[in-house]
């Protein structure tokens, strides 16, 4: 099993002890108020991911052929699954990061979170990830 | 008089679960929920008479036209406008909006000349006239509001000069609920020979208008904000100016003759009117318009205001609240945030609560930068709310606080 499936899975058991909405949201609110602070440096227009609701900052950065992404958000809930995509995403290889199939928001029953309208600034964190990874994939290929 | 059970009856989506938790639709500035008479219209419409109108000789396609005329007829009155052929139909207040900005513009706005926009005018009363102003070398002027949320009069004279030619601006704003004086901004506007668009689309499901009394130039709503279907909005315009403006869009009905040589167009109200109209969706707005209508606006305004005062009274006591337009003439539109947490949030948790709110900017970026917010949390009631909602309304912000905090 791929590493990236491997955290899924383990942010999914984490869910499943969660029959109720309150308390699914209640864990999110605490992983976003738990997710260390960001510099602020990366908070700029340029990392910048304009939702319509919420804002979200992402930036990454490739440390020995791995990829770190630290991001933020000035919504709590939106911060929330953003600790859960950092803590499955990061550290992975740009390979890996593109062939990733994205399953556990949708197992966690998140997904309303992640669909474009809901604008909260997470779908298109999401393809930005990915752009990221192939930007680096070409970079370290090309 | 007033019985709210008989109505929360008329009204088929109210008896809903969401997350097995009673519905409590609190979105009602956004869109409203439709009566059964309204939906049974749609279905008779397309059940027993649906045909092309206008055109043909056929028995369905006359009762097609017949209601669909009638249906203006219903909305002349309701507005009270001198004549049906000013009312014109339309995709929504946005189309009726644009339509105004582009045709009005083209004829009546030049280089050089000004618009005057109030600086909490949802965008679709923004955007059209800065299309407009690009196009035609024209200027935007903005009118601010004070920190409650007002519009004054005495702010909009000096900005009147001898370029403006259009004043823009809502009879009701949608993000703070503020009514405007658009009786006085008309007869001001007027002495400088200024034309006046209202945007109703916030107005006419709450306070009874009349367009000879008001004598605005243009006045626009949508259906769906009136407990009618989406996909259809109305202009009533002034004979006199939609006689001078050229037509918005070209097509079938709209013209007189056509050949490639010229095309000559049909008289008022099909020039503006290309193509097949929504007729089914104008013929079940009448519908929604006479259902209100046989409440009574009055009544409505009335149970409204109460629903307000008593929300407010409540959500007041919620720690950390603080309250976007404060207008003394309000219609029932709360906007507010909680100290510290993003409206999204709020929202969110709401949402599973079974509370439907709106959050974000709604529509109005300019009211948000005015108050230098993200957005704003939004409830707005509607005649079929209960105070018992309202008191949902205040537990579930209750233990959003807690959770929150």
């Amino acid at each position: 099993m791929s590493e990236i499936n491997k955290r899924q899975d383990a942010v999914v058991e984490e869910f499943s002890v969660f029959d109720d909405w309150m308390d699914k949201y209640s864990y999110l609110i605490d992983l976003g108020k738990e997710m260390p602070p960001v510099s602020e440096k990366i908070k700029s227009e340029k990392t910048l991911i304009k939702g319509c609701q919420s804002k979200v900052w992402l930036e990454a950065e490739l440390v020995d052929g791995k990829i770190q992404f630290e991001a933020d958000s000035d919504a709590i809930i939106t911060k929330g699954i953003i600790a859960l995509l950092i803590r499955v995403m990061s550290g992975l290889t740009p390979e890996e990061i593109m062939n990733a199939n994205l399953y556990f928001i949708d197992k966690i029953g998140l997904h309303e979170n992640l669909s474009p309208t809901r604008s909260n600034g997470l779908a298109a964190m999401i393809k930005q990830i990915k752009m990221y990874a192939l930007a680096y994939h070409t970079k370290m290929n090309g | 008089m007033f019985d709210i059970d008989a109505i929360r009856n008329d009204f088929p989506i109210l008896r809903q679960k969401i997350y097995n938790k009673p519905l409590i639709y609190f979105d009602n500035a956004a869109t409203t929920q439709k009566p059964q008479c309204v939906i049974d219209k749609l279905v008779e419409v397309y059940t027993t008479y649906n045909a092309n109108i206008h055109r043909g000789v056929h028995y369905l396609s006359n009762k097609a036209t017949d209601e669909t005329e009638k249906a203006r007829k219903v909305v002349q009155l309701f507005l009270h406008a001198p004549y049906s052929h000013e009312i014109i139909f339309t995709r929504g207040a946005t189309e009726a909006i644009n339509l105004v900005a582009q045709s009005f513009g083209e004829k009546f706005i030049h280089r050089g000349d000004e618009i005057i926009v109030s600086e909490m005018e949802h965008h679709s009363n923004l955007v059209p006239w800065q299309l407009v102003a690009e196009r035609q070398g024209a200027r935007i002027v903005k009118w601010p509001f004070n920190q409650n949320g007002e519009l004054e009069i005495s702010v909009l004279k000096p900005l009147i000069t001898e370029k403006t030619r259009l004043i823009a601006v809502n009879h009701v704003s949608n993000s703070l609920g503020t009514i405007n004086p658009v009786k006085e901004i008309i007869d001001l506007a007027h002495q400088h020979e200024v034309a006046v668009l209202v945007d109703g689309a916030q107005a006419v499901q709450h306070i009874k208008v009349d367009v000879q009394q008001l004598g605005c130039d243009f006045y626009v709503f949508s259906g769906h904000k009136i407990y009618g279907p989406t996909g259809i909005g109305v202009v009533y315009g002034k004979e006199k100016w939609l006689n001078g403006m050229p037509p918005y869009q070209g097509g079938g009905e709209m013209i007189e003759n056509v050949s490639f040589e010229k095309t000559t167009f049909n008289q008022l109200p099909f020039k503006f009117e290309a193509g097949t109209p929504n007729y089914a969706d104008t013929i079940a707005m009448a519908e929604a318009i006479k259902y209100v209508s046989a409440i009574g606006l009055e009544n409505i305004a009335a149970y409204e205001k109460e629903l307000l005062n008593y929300a407010e009274e409540k959500l007041r006591s919620l720690p950390g609240i603080e309250f976007y337009g404060t207008a003394h003439e309000k219609t029932s539109v709360i906007s507010f945030n909680l100290h510290g947490a993003h409206p999204f949030d709020v929202g969110t948790l709401l949402d599973k609560m079974g509370i439907a709110v709106r959050t974000g900017t709604h529509c109005t970026e300019p009211v948000m930068q005015h108050f230098g917010i993200p957005g704003t949390v939004r409830a707005s009631f509607a005649f079929y709310n209960t105070k018992k909602e309202v008191d949902g309304l205040y537990l579930g912000l209750q233990k959003v606080v807690q959770m929150l905090a």
